[in-house]
This record gives C-alpha cells, sequence and structure tokens, in this order.
C-alpha cells in the first residue's frame, strides 16, 4: 500500500500494470460502485433481445431514428445531473422543456423573430426558471420536491395558456427544424469523428505526460490505447452504418449521414463533462452533494452551488425543449408532459447517477438514455401499447433505483470494515 | 516538557506576553441567557507545545474554542497574538491569525478523493482548470512529510480508516500554514491503533514547531502527548499543571473540583487495597513487628 511512496517512484515513475487497473475495477464493482456497468450490459441485452424478435430493430433506418427519439430526453436528463449530485430533485424539468418550447414557437410565429433570437429567448426563459427554483430551495428552504412538484403543475398551466387552450402551434423555420430531423453530411459526419476521436487520444497522452513529467502515477499506456481504440471503433461503426442511405427510394430524396443531434449531444456531453470534473465550480458540485456542511466550513457558498446547478438543469431543460419542438415539428400542450419527465430521472438514475447526491456522471445521463431510447422504440416495434411500455420503463427505473440504494449499502459496509 | 523548556523556544519575544506564548487569551467570558458558560477564563499556548484543555462536561471547553476560532466570539476578555491585542469575530479572523481548527464531527466529503478533500475550498487552479497535477503533489508532500499512511491520495475518503480520515481531517488544517492548531477531541470515535496514529500525528505536529490546543476526554491520550494541561470546571480555570510534574489524580481532582469525589474515592479505594496486598505479602515475607 505504500508503493506510492518508495524512492523509485518519486523520481521515474512508471505506469502501474493493466492488470492491476482491472482488478481495481473489479473489487470497486463489488464494493458496490458499478457506475455505467447496469447501464451498458442492459444496452447490451435489450438491443440482443429486439434484434431477434424484431430484425427492423436492427436496420440502419431504426438506429437512425431512435437517436432523435431520444435525444430531448437525454439532454434534460444531463442537467438533471447536476440537481441529482446534490441530492435534490427537479420534478418539473419536463414541464420546463415544454414552457420553454412554447416561448421559441412563440417567438417564432407570434414574433417573427429570426431563430437564433427565438432560441435565446427559450434558454433564457429557462435560465430564469431555474433561478427562481433553485432561490426557493436553497434560500428559502423549501425543500425541492415540493418546489418543483408545484412547479410542475403550475408550468403545466402555463403551456396550457401560452399555447392558448388545446392549439397546436406548428414551426416553420427550417433551422430549427434541421435540429431534430435532418443529418449530418456523410463527409462532414467522418471530419467530425476523426476530429473526435483526434482530440480525445491527444487529451489523454497529454495528460500522461504531464503527470509523468511530474513524477506522478499514471495510468497505463495501454489502457489509454484501448480507451481510443473502443471508442474509435465503436464510433466508426455508428458513423459508417449512419451513413448510409435510408431511403426507400434515394432516387427521389436521399437519405444519410449522422442525424444533428448526435454532434450536439456529444458536445454537450464533453463540455458538460469538463465542467463537472476539471474546474472547481464542479468539484464544489461533488463537495456539497457529499457533505454540505463540510462544504461550507471549506469555506463553499453552498446557497450559490444550488441554485447554479437548478440554473444549469432548467438551461438544459430549455434545450430538450427545443430539440424536442423540432423534432415533433410542433409544439402543443403535450411538450414536454407525461412521460418526459420521469423518462428524464429514470435515464440518469439507469446511467448510475444516484438519487442520494455525490455520485454520478454527464456520461450516466447519455447511457441512459439509451437505455430508455432502446426500450421504448423496441417496443414500440413489437407493437406493444404504451401502457406496457410505461410499465416497462417503470420497472426499469425501479430496478436502477434499486441498484443504487443496494450498492449504496454496499459500499458503507465495504467502508466500514 | 517542562514550561520552562517551552518558555526558552520562544525567548526574546517581547511584548505583553513574557512567557512567549503565540496565542494567549485572558479574562474569557461568555453568557448563553443566563449561564456563564466562561466566566474569566484564560488560556496561552506556545510554539512547540501542546496543550491539553480538559474539563468535564459543560466545562466550557468547545465554549473556549469556539471562541478562539471566531465561531462563537466571546463577550469579553483579551486575546493576545503574539503578544499582540487582536479581536476574532469570526472564522476568517482566526484563519487569517493563523488558527487552524479541526472538529469533532469531521468536516470531509465521503465521495471526494483525499486530494480534493485536502484543497476543497483552496483549489489550485489555472485559470478555471483545475490544477490536479499539482494538488496531487503537494497533498503526498504533506502528507509524506506527517508520515500519514494511505494507501492513494485518489482513494475516496469514504474507504479510509477512521484514523486516516482524522489524520487527512487535520492535514487539511495545515494547508494554511497555521501557528496553532485547534484539535476538538481528535480520537474521540477511534479504536486503540487508530488512536495511536493520531497522536503520533500530534507529536510530529508539535516537532514542526506549532502549538496545539488539544480537547480530549481521554485521560490518558492526555497523558500521553500534553506538555500541559489547563483545566476548566464551570467555565472558570482550574488549574494548569505541567504534565511531566502531575500525577493523574491532582488533574482529576482539579476536574471534579473537590479531593473526596466518586472519581477519586473509586481511586483510594483501589488504592487500599492494593496496599492491603502490599502489606500482606510484606508480613508473610519477614516483619511481625509491622502489625501492632
Amino acid at each position: 500500500m505504500t508503493a506510492l511512496r518508495t524512492p523509485a517512484d518519486a523520481t521515474g515513475v512508471e505506469a502501474a500494470p493493466l492488470s492491476s487497473y482491472v482488478n481495481g475495477y473489479w473489487s470497486r464493482v463489488r464494493g458496490g460502485e458499478m457506475g455505467a456497468l447496469p447501464a451498458i450490459l442492459g444496452l447490451i441485452v435489450l438491443c440482443t433481445v429486439f434484434s431477434i424478435v424484431r430484425p427492423a430493430f436492427l436496420t440502419a433506418g431504426n438506429f437512425a431514428n431512435l437517436l432523435p427519439q431520444g435525444a430531448a430526453v437525454t439532454v434534460i436528463a444531463m442537467g438533471l445531473v447536476f440537481v441529482l449530485l446534490l441530492g435534490e430533485i427537479d420534478l418539473s424539468a419536463g414541464y420546463t422543456s415544454g414552457v420553454c418550447a412554447a416561448i421559441l414557437a412563440l417567438a417564432l410565429s407570434d414574433y417573427d423573430l429570426p431563430w437564433y433570437l427565438a432560441i435565446l429567448a427559450a434558454l433564457v426563459t429557462g435560465t430564469v426558471v431555474g433561478f427562481v427554483l433553485g432561490s426557493l430551495v436553497a434560500k428559502v428552504g423549501i425543500p425541492s420536491f415540493v418546489v418543483t412538484l408545484a412547479a410542475f403543475l403550475a408550468f403545466q398551466g402555463v403551456v396550457l395558456l401560452l399555447i392558448k387552450g388545446g392549439t397546436i402551434i406548428s414551426i416553420q423555420d427550417p433551422v430549427i427544424l434541421a435540429i431534430g430531423n435532418k443529418n449530418v453530411p456523410p463527409v462532414l459526419g467522418w471530419v467530425l469523428f476523426a476530429l473526435g476521436v483526434g482530440a480525445y487520444a491527444a487529451v489523454q497522452l497529454l495528460r500522461i505526460r504531464g503527470r509523468q513529467r511530474r513524477g506522478l502515477t499514471h495510468d497505463p499506456l495501454s489502457l489509454v490505447l484501448i480507451r481510443v481504440g473502443a471508442l474509435a471503433v465503436l464510433g466508426g461503426w455508428a458513423v459508417y452504418v449512419l451513413n448510409q442511405e435510408r431511403s426507400r427510394n434515394p432516387a427521389i430524396v436521399s437519405l444519410k449521414g449522422v442525424p444533428i443531434v448526435v454532434p450536439i449531444i456529444v458536445a454537450l456531453l464533453v463540455i458538460l463533462t469538463f465542467v463537472l470534473k476539471r474546474t472547481g465550480y464542479g468539484l464544489h458540485i461533488y463537495a456539497v452533494g457529499g457533505n454540505r456542511e463540510a462544504a461550507r466550513r471549506a469555506g463553499i457558498n453552498t446557497d450559490r452551488i444550488r441554485i447554479s446547478a437548478f440554473v444549469v438543469c432548467s438551461t438544459m431543460a430549455a434545450v430538450g425543449g427545443i430539440i424536442a419542438a423540432s423534432r415533433a415539428n410542433s409544439v402543443d400542450a403535450n411538450t414536454g408532459g407525461s412521460n418526459v419527465l420521469l423518462y428524464a430521472v429514470g435515464a440518469a438514475v439507469i446511467g448510475g447517477t444516484s438519487l442520494f447526491g455525490g455520485k454520478g456522471r454527464i456520461l450516466d445521463a447519455v447511457l441512459g438514455g439509451a437505455v430508455v431510447a432502446v426500450i421504448d422504440n423496441g417496443m414500440g416495434l413489437m407493437g406493444f401499447s404504451s401502457g406496457v411500455r410505461f410499465i416497462v420503463t417503470g420497472s426499469v427505473l425501479l430496478l436502477a433505483a434499486g441498484v443504487d440504494a443496494l450498492s449504496r449499502r454496499r459500499a458503507a459496509t465495504a467502508g466500514l470494515r | 516538557m517542562s514550561e520552562q523548556a517551552g518558555g526558552t523556544t520562544r525567548q526574546g519575544d517581547g511584548g505583553p506576553s513574557p512567557d512567549g506564548a503565540v496565542l494567549s487569551l485572558a479574562g474569557i467570558s461568555k453568557r448563553f441567557g443566563a449561564v456563564h458558560a466562561l466566566s474569566d477564563a484564560s488560556l496561552a499556548v506556545k510554539a512547540g507545545e501542546v496543550v491539553a484543555l480538559v474539563g468535564d462536561n459543560g466545562a466550557g471547553k468547545s465554549t473556549m474554542i469556539k471562541a478562539i476560532a471566531g465561531v462563537n466570539p466571546a463577550d469579553d476578555g483579551e486575546i493576545l497574538w503574539e503578544g499582540r491585542p487582536v479581536t476574532i469575530t469570526k472564522p476568517h479572523d482566526a484563519a487569517t491569525l493563523g488558527i487552524a481548527t479541526v472538529y469533532q464531527d469531521l468536516a470531509l466529503c465521503d465521495n471526494l478523493d483525499v486530494v480534493a478533500n485536502l484543497f476543497l475550498g483552496n483549489e489550485v487552479a489555472n485559470g478555471i482548470v483545475l490544477d490536479e497535477i499539482s494538488m496531487e503533489r503537494r497533498a503526498t508532500e504533506l502528507l509524506d512529510t506527517l508520515s500519514v499512511k494511505i494507501p492513494s491520495v485518489r482513494t475516496p475518503v469514504a474507504s479510509l480508516s477512521g484514523g486516516q480520515r482524522q489524520s487527512v481531517a487535520i492535514a487539511r488544517s495545515l494547508l494554511g500554514e497555521p501557528k496553532v492548531v485547534l484539535l476538538d477531541e481528535p480520537t474521540a470515535a477511534l479504536g486503540v491503533a487508530q488512536t495511536a496514529q493520531v497522536l503520533d500525528l500530534i507529536e510530529r505536529l508539535r516537532d514542526r514547531g506549532l502549538g496545539v490546543v488539544l480537547i480530549s476526554h481521554n485521560l490518558a491520550d492526555v497523558r500521553a502527548v500534553a506538555d500541559r494541561v489547563a483545566v476548566l470546571r464551570l467555565g472558570r480555570n482550574a488549574g494548569e499543571f505541567v504534565m511531566a510534574e502531575t500525577s493523574q489524580e491532582q488533574i482529576v481532582e482539579a476536574i471534579t473540583g473537590a479531593s473526596e469525589s466518586v472519581v477519586t474515592r473509586r481511586q483510594a479505594r483501589v488504592e487500599a487495597a492494593e496496599a492491603a496486598r502490599d502489606v500482606g505479602q510484606k508480613r508473610q515475607a519477614s516483619d511481625p513487628q509491622e502489625q501492632s
């Protein structure tokens, strides 16, 4: 256990062997820290089952459908991770996305604003909503469950008022419509893929070099190569499949390329992960979620951190609302309603974010969002009614929350040892 | 270590505290409503000295620590820092002077690793990006100089033992380069081996020239590391002892405030029984005369 401190290590540090990393990971899993493992296993199982039962599941066309279908929920889940990390909850995130989508639609139709101003209006609405909710939780001291439950009801009403009863506001702006419905040109898809993998590899290698130079232990090169290789193979395969012609009649309309929401989600994943893992602000989020009193004594302004998490969550809900409105070509009373919130919370928790706070990653939201989208899509293909789909998704959420609670207990006993 | 020896290390300090204390408090009073938690209490600690602050429950130990740490300032009294009078009204004042406090309930975040906990609130950053490398190096150096043994500075605090956690909490307080460290019951929840770890660490703090104020209920721990013992009883000073020249009974007497108490009576009974046994043995051995 003191291997870290030996004089040889202090001067010329070599990486620990790969096997020790595998062992370390395995002991963490057994100690209750499963991270994304359940979500990844679940994805593999679900995809295998659906592909066997419904071959249509495994087509490029369905794959390209699935991604934008799950995009809005995934983006909302990304924002929810911030709130969940604090051990709080935002039940209103779904309808916040609905309100922001309605603002977007109104800005485009009634006020004839250009698309970028309409998006800005929707995002600002989300930010303001988050600030109000966060202030009520942090400054007034109302439990977040109650504040956001009230907001859940009220925002439902706000959406109805904004769209004037039962009407549907259709969206005509081509830029907004492109977000959820159009694809990146195949060549650009490959360019973005190459840039992404290259940047990831560069960041990893630079990190190793930096730590090596300062005499600190670092990940073995083999592990980094495996990570970069896995990303390149999976990403390359996805881009290749999505670049296939999906149109039934290519002569009339060509349909190929990576859906535009994919680079948007990847960009949000990278930016928010950077914020959580590499900045002092992100560290403070984890600290407040882990032990609020300790964070306060360390001089962290915990109120500000809590308000900011709600601001991030509601702003991301606005992004999700924009994607949903674009995907549906319209905004109606159901935008952001019904299952959106529960799917989003489910996505974050299924991915491995704890409901007890202090543990979670943005990647969890993406993996969990994929699980939810696959269940929804696959069961739809199998012809199950939406009633059955709700029950299955609810069961999966319960299962994920159970895994979370049990792993917490396991970690507690392991920690007491 | 005797009081004189402690005095020589800080001689020539000048100022109104002739014995060269880094921190000295005099005439400290604190009322909570009608209750006098502290009245006219005093305390002094020199560099390179461990002063134990002992007393029964409600004697005012925690009130004294809170007054020094600025958490709950005293109503009345004088605080001298390196001979200069200062006022401490908030935790920040104490921190700027160079007083660090480690509270009884460890202020650590279980979900963060050792490095993050050590630097929490004082992170090193390049712009907005955390400088993990510098923090990790400084953390390793700091723990090395304190001989704190931890599997890896990247371990989450949740998986450390109680003694290791306490060590991390104490190490954390040293990052601000304090001159005085206040430890509130640092061994209260620890097992035997872990207590020894923390006591070792306290001795290392002393060897580094820090003044340590140690609150403890455990007189064995106090005997093990303290150079001086200051006793509080019902908010007043009830004696100050140089550890090397003081017996446990004297301290207990000062804590309970009477030579006749439950504790002393029990001790007397035990001693009487031992004496009787000794006498018996002696008599058996040689000396029948003693019986008359």
